[in-house]
């Protein structure tokens, strides 16, 4: 058992953190919230050079052959300077789904294409009616020959609006809670038939309504078997989920450092607040959420790779669950313990607080998880 | 950064687990799963058996009898042993004064008290806290006045764990009125057959009784059972605390009693359908369940760190554990209570015994009593708000 990172590890880290420093503190970072996109591409440039978009992907296919440990350093980064970029929907979801579910073929196109930055990608998965529910796919794919053709509505894609292929989930047979029956395609996002309306998250991101009527999608762009996409789709969402757990303790960490700075620093009755024991036991009881979420998104990193996909989603969802409820509580208690300057636009702290919010919808929140959690036996056996 | 156990790791938690699945005595595994408390003789019993094997105070110097585990193997065979779930040998001996006297005490005290401890020979306990003295600890006024080649100690110990088994008692005392009250202390070694002590039980809200009150009345203590300098003691205190916060998560008894709620809650039913498959309740004690698992990995973060931290300074980390740790344990006690429902009423004090057939199932009768008992975890070792204090300094810097 080892906690520390390695030598390549804590370079990584280094630079990542050494970028952020250097151009995303927070007034660039709302400067980049208003480029066309919404995000930098000046800084998806950079993430490019640095290798970090190459990170996840096997050497073969240019990558680095990072695993969850350099995920977690890189979204922990990405969670305290509040990035904007598509790393998780074109690196981690896109990506993954490819790595993970491609043909030989597929990922050696695709992948050094993402590497390079000159490819982005997103995950159309939520239905109107589907909720956190990945099987509820009402999307259809009729087999026309060799190819499919699509029919449906996807909501809240990720960075569906910036996106050059989006990968859809359809169903191919089966009725729409089925397990199987489930296909998963690569959709030129300016294809015939694909219309896409782009809008901002309540977090400063961006996300996409994405509609396809009669999208025609050729064998090759299949990814993997038509039928059974479920599995890979449940993998990398549980990638996503532990990179998620990271970001949000990277936002939880930066929470708790600006309340402590802030109760230091500000004077009322004739001291500085942070004099007051009901503000130190608070902050105290926020250090413990964000040590106990840190323990989770370790854990979460470490369960990412478990082969056996039950425990594999057991511990993804007791991690998704702490970290649902630390991030509610040293939110809260962040934006509570600024007083009114914790409730305005221009300062992070709102920010950060909207951020570990929206992480908690994405992927099913707490509650979501914990009820899947109770429903399959839990951690500990009786 | 690798958080699974090595295969190194792993043989060795296997081979700890078949030792207490083989050497444990049933009698005393049934009373540790039921929540009875282990007699004194079981706790001999138990820690002479430990001793014979070597793995009585495992991390203790080498010389001493420790067993120069890593940390990691030493978390492992505490949690193997919570789990399993046997006893855990008198920590008043082998967790709080053994450490003192082998960081502090003289070659003498060592030779003479520390291979006791281990075999427990001799039953310890802690005299710390005084009325006027709980979280204020450094405020104690038992004083330990100099005659000659003795100390004359007198005033009054309180909250003393089974001094009533005792045979010795360590004792915070006050050297010196005029200074700073926290440099005014000593450590002192005090033979409870002593003429002048007395020994006054106090029940607790579950109807048991663990704690004590210690008179010391002229009690005469020869100078040489003073641990280290005279004045000294605070310091030999916080190190002691310190140690004590460490092993205080018992993430191993939370897990072995979640699993005991959950074959309980299987058998319990409410019409047709188990209380577990409830999911109001089975949501619940999930949550408790990731709550455990969240500490447990904080608790290995810290044991993993210990092995680069300076000798007998505590990680203030180790706050969370004892904090998050009674919670859990605490929540542990509420949903055994939820399982058993009606059956929480009928009361049995503790001193007629427990073999009149009681009203309802057996394994009901515990689980009010411990829920009533268990409030002193949070309370006990440095109360959660004292340590949200500790959190708030050492780590937050306020």
């Amino acid at each position: 058992m080892d906690f520390d990172l390695s030598e390549e590890q804590r370079l990584l880290k280094d630079s990542v953190d050494r970028l952020m420093a250097d151009r995303y503190d927070f007034e660039s970072r709302q400067l980049y919230a208003k480029e066309p996109e919404g995000w930098s591409r000046a800084l998806w440039s950079a993430y490019a050079e640095l290798g970090l978009l190459a990170l996840p992907f096997d050497e073969a296919h240019g990558g680095f052959g990072g695993g969850p440990v350099e995920t977690m350093t890189i979204m922990e980064a990405f969670g305290r300077s509040l990035a904007l970029e598509p790393y998780l929907a074109t690196v981690i979801l896109g990506g993954g789904l490819l790595q993970h579910g491609g043909s030989e073929e597929q990922k050696s196109t695709y992948l050094p294409q993402i590497a390079s930055g000159d490819l982005r990608l997103a995950f159309a998965h939520t239905e109107r009616q589907s909720r956190y529910d990945l099987f509820d796919v009402g999307t259809t794919a009729q087999r026309d020959g060799g190819s499919f053709v699509l029919n449906g509505q996807k909501n809240v894609v990720l960075h569906g609006d910036s996106a050059d292929k989006i990968l859809v989930t359809a169903r191919v047979a089966g009725s729409r809670r089925d397990r199987d029956g489930i296909g998963l395609f690569l959709v030129d996002a300016n294809a015939p038939g694909v219309s896409r309306r782009g809008y901002p998250t309540q977090d400063g991101q961006r996300a996409a309504e994405v509609t396809l009527e009669s999208v025609r999608v050729d064998a090759e762009n299949v990814i993997g078997n038509p039928e059974g996409a479920l599995p890979v789709v449940e993998k990398v969402t549980d990638i996503a989920i532990a990179a998620l757990a990271a970001e949000a303790i990277g936002a939880m960490d930066e929470m708790l450092k600006l309340t402590v700075d802030y109760l230091k620093t500000r004077k009322q009755f004739n001291t500085t607040i942070g004099s007051f024991q009901v503000l130190q036991h608070r902050s105290s009881e926020m250090f413990i959420a964000v040590e106990q979420g840190r323990s989770m998104a370790m854990f979460a990193a470490m369960m990412a790779q478990e082969q056996n996909p039950e425990e594999r989603r057991k511990a993804i969802s007791a991690a998704k669950v702490q970290i649902g409820r630390s991030g509610r509580f040293v939110g809260q208690q962040a934006v509570q313990l600024h007083g009114g300057v914790g409730m305005t636009m221009e300062y992070k702290v709102g920010h950060l607080f909207k951020r570990v919010t929206m992480i908690d919808t994405l992927f099913g929140d707490a509650d979501h998880h914990l009820s899947k959690l109770a429903e399959t036996g839990g951690l500990i056996a009786a | 950064m690798d958080l699974r156990f090595t295969d190194e790791e792993l043989a060795f938690r296997d081979e700890v687990r078949e030792f207490f699945r083989t050497a444990l005595p049933d009698s005393i595994r049934r009373k540790m799963i039921e929540d009875h408390h282990p007699s004194k003789d079981d706790l001999v019993t138990w820690s002479r058996i430990l001793n014979a094997k070597g793995w009585a105070v495992p991390h203790w110097p080498v010389e001493w009898g420790g067993t120069g585990w890593s940390p990691v193997k030493q978390y492992i065979f505490r949690d193997e042993l919570q789990q399993a779930p046997a006893p855990e040998p008198l920590a008043f001996g082998v967790s709080m004064v053994g450490p003192v006297i082998y960081t502090f005490g003289n070659e003498d005290q060592k030779r003479r008290f520390l291979p006791r401890i281990a075999n427990l020979d001799d039953w310890w306990c802690q005299g710390f806290s005084e009325p006027g003295a709980g979280s204020d600890l450094a405020s104690l006024k038992t004083t330990a006045k100099r005659e000659g080649d003795h100390y004359v100690v007198n005033g009054q110990k309180t909250w003393t764990t089974l001094a009533q088994h005792a045979d010795w008692i360590f004792c915070l005392v006050r050297t010196d009125s005029a200074v700073k009250k926290q440099e005014g202390i000593s450590f002192l070694l005090i033979d409870m057959k002593t003429p002048g002590i007395t020994v006054r039980p106090i029940q607790t809200i579950d109807g048991g009784h663990e704690v004590n009150e210690v008179f010391l009345d002229d009690v005469r203590v020869p100078v040489e059972n003073l641990v280290g300098q005279e004045n000294k003691g605070w310091d030999y205190a916080k190190f002691l605390l310190g140690n004590e916060r460490v092993g205080i998560a018992r993430i191993g008894i939370s897990k072995a009693r979640l699993k005991r709620v959950r074959e309980l809650a299987s058998l319990e039913r409410i019409g047709d359908v188990p209380l577990i498959e409830i999911p109001r309740f089975r949501e619940k004690l999930a949550a408790v369940e990731v709550e455990l698992k969240a500490l447990e990995m904080t608790q290995l973060r810290v044991v993993a760190a210990e092995s680069r931290r300076e000798k007998g300074k505590p990680d203030p980390a180790s706050s969370i554990l004892k904090i998050k740790g009674s919670e859990i344990q605490q929540a542990t006690t509420e949903l055994l209570m939820e399982v058993v429902g009606p059956f929480a009423m009928p009361y049995q004090p503790e001193e007629e015994g427990r073999n009149e057939p009681t009203d309802g199932p057996d394994w009901a009768s515990t689980a009010a009593p411990t829920y009533f008992n268990w409030r002193k975890i949070s309370i006990y070792g440095g109360s959660n708000e004292i340590q949200k204090n500790i959190i708030a300094k050492a780590i937050l810097g306020f």
